[in-house]
């Protein structure tokens, strides 16, 4: 049966991309938020897992309003990236596994998940980037993905609570998974941030820092927010912390942490990133 | 309604991209969200008038698009994320769009985001 390794949440700003792309890591600017990746790596060299279920939000690029998933979960070979409008750099398509989706997909129905699926999938940097600040040298990058997109353009937005269980739903399909597989989730996006409007730029670190340790053990206190009170408290993008909430809600009870790390700011953002094993 | 109370604009300089302004903005939206695409970037950048007419912008967004207003283009129902893409044509990046939202210079916003680590 497929083992739930671990979980991971982890910034995603696309300014990330473009530090690596330019190879800037050991500026003064970026080195305080690259030297918290290593002992990441370190980990996942230990874990070895086969297969990344990455948890992000489309930020526009393979969504438009036209006809927009609450929930879309990814079904194809592969998944492509695009420039995204800035030129970000295209990357070498990431390798999906159809049999586990279409696993991951008839237990989340059956669950009572009603989750779009997507044959064909382009995937924007709140995926890649999060893959590349883990496996820098994609030759290594043995793993597959499983994408799982969450609609946060156009409210409303899931509730956090929906969220969380959602990630119960994923952890209840992949250890459902007859084969012999060791799975990471990957949450993507925060902390605190705000793009639009006369409050760009909010940042609540005191907010964020309390996020990083509810995290670990008290996640139910976090899911008990509104998505209007991670607006008020986390900026209006701040509410990518309900990705986390999916991963967490994927783990197990019990869950030891391995690492974590806090850096204002990145970009417009205050970069967060914590590592949970699972214990149970 | 809990749903209306969850959806209430009363957080100050802050605007929730629902129904309405999805709406409203659509026509905008789907012009930006076409911006993905190099050959779109070139052909606004070839014939911006031609460009907005055939995406059927209102006159409040057109007007907004012709001056590069973020928050205009904001209030005429534009939803940050496709913005940013027609931002890009322009080289300008979350951190100008966010100095011009507030009115600040590049360099105050950034400093104002670093004094928030403090």
């Amino acid at each position: 049966m497929a083992r739930i390794l671990g979980g991971i949440c982890t910034s995603h700003i696309p300014a990330i991309g473009a530090a690596i792309a330019r190879g800037t890591q050991e500026d003064p600017y970026w080195k305080p938020f690259f030297e918290a990746y290593p002992p990441v790596r370190e980990w996942l060299r230990k874990v070895e897992p086969d297969i990344a279920v990455v948890v992000y939000n489309d930020h526009g690029l393979n969504f438009f309003l036209d006809n927009l998933p609450t929930f879309a979960i990814g079904a194809a070979p592969e998944y492509r990236n695009a420039d995204e409008g800035w030129g970000l750099p295209t990357l070498a398509p990431y390798p999906g596994d159809p049999k586990f989706s279409w696993h991951v997909i008839e237990s989340l129905i059956a669950d009572e998940f009603d989750i779009a699926t997507c044959q064909e999938m382009l995937v924007d940097h709140a995926f890649t980037v999060p893959l590349s600040l883990l496996w820098p040298e994609r030759s290594k990058m043995r793993i597959k993905t499983l994408p799982i997109a969450v609609n946060t353009v156009q409210h409303p937005l899931p509730s956090p609570t929906r969220c969380y269980k959602l990630g119960q739903a994923v952890g209840r399909a992949i250890e459902s998974y007859p084969d012999d597989l060791g799975v990471v989730l990957i949450a993507t996006g925060g902390l605190s941030h705000q793009l639009d409007g006369e409050r760009a730029g909010f940042i609540n670190k005191k907010f964020d820092l309390m996020c990083l340790d509810k995290i670990v053990a008290d996640p139910l206190a976090l899911a008990k927010y509104s998505i209007h009170d991670l607006v008020e408290h986390a900026g209006t993008q701040g509410v990518e912390l309900i990705m986390w909430l999916v991963m967490r809600g994927a783990l197990t009870g019990k869950v030891a942490k391995v690492h974590s790390h806090y850096h204002i700011p990145v970009s417009n953002t205050a970069a967060g990133l914590v590592v949970l094993e699972n214990a149970a | 309604m809990t749903a209306a109370i969850e959806l209430r604009g009363d957080i100050p300089g802050t605007y929730i991209f629902d129904g309405a302004l999805a709406m409203k903005g659509y026509a905008l939206n789907k012009m930006c969200y076409s911006f993905n695409d190099a050959a779109n970037r070139a052909a606004f950048l070839r014939d911006e008038d031609a460009y907005c007419a055939k995406f059927g912008l209102n006159a409040e967004q057109r007007d907004a698009i012709r001056r590069r207003d973020v928050l205009a283009l904001i209030e005429a129902g534009g939803n940050v994320y496709y913005l940013a893409k027609f931002a890009g044509i322009f080289g300008l990046n979350v951190q100008d769009i966010g100095a011009q939202q507030t009115g600040m210079s590049v360099e105050a916003f950034k400093a104002k985001l670093k004094a928030a680590g403090d």
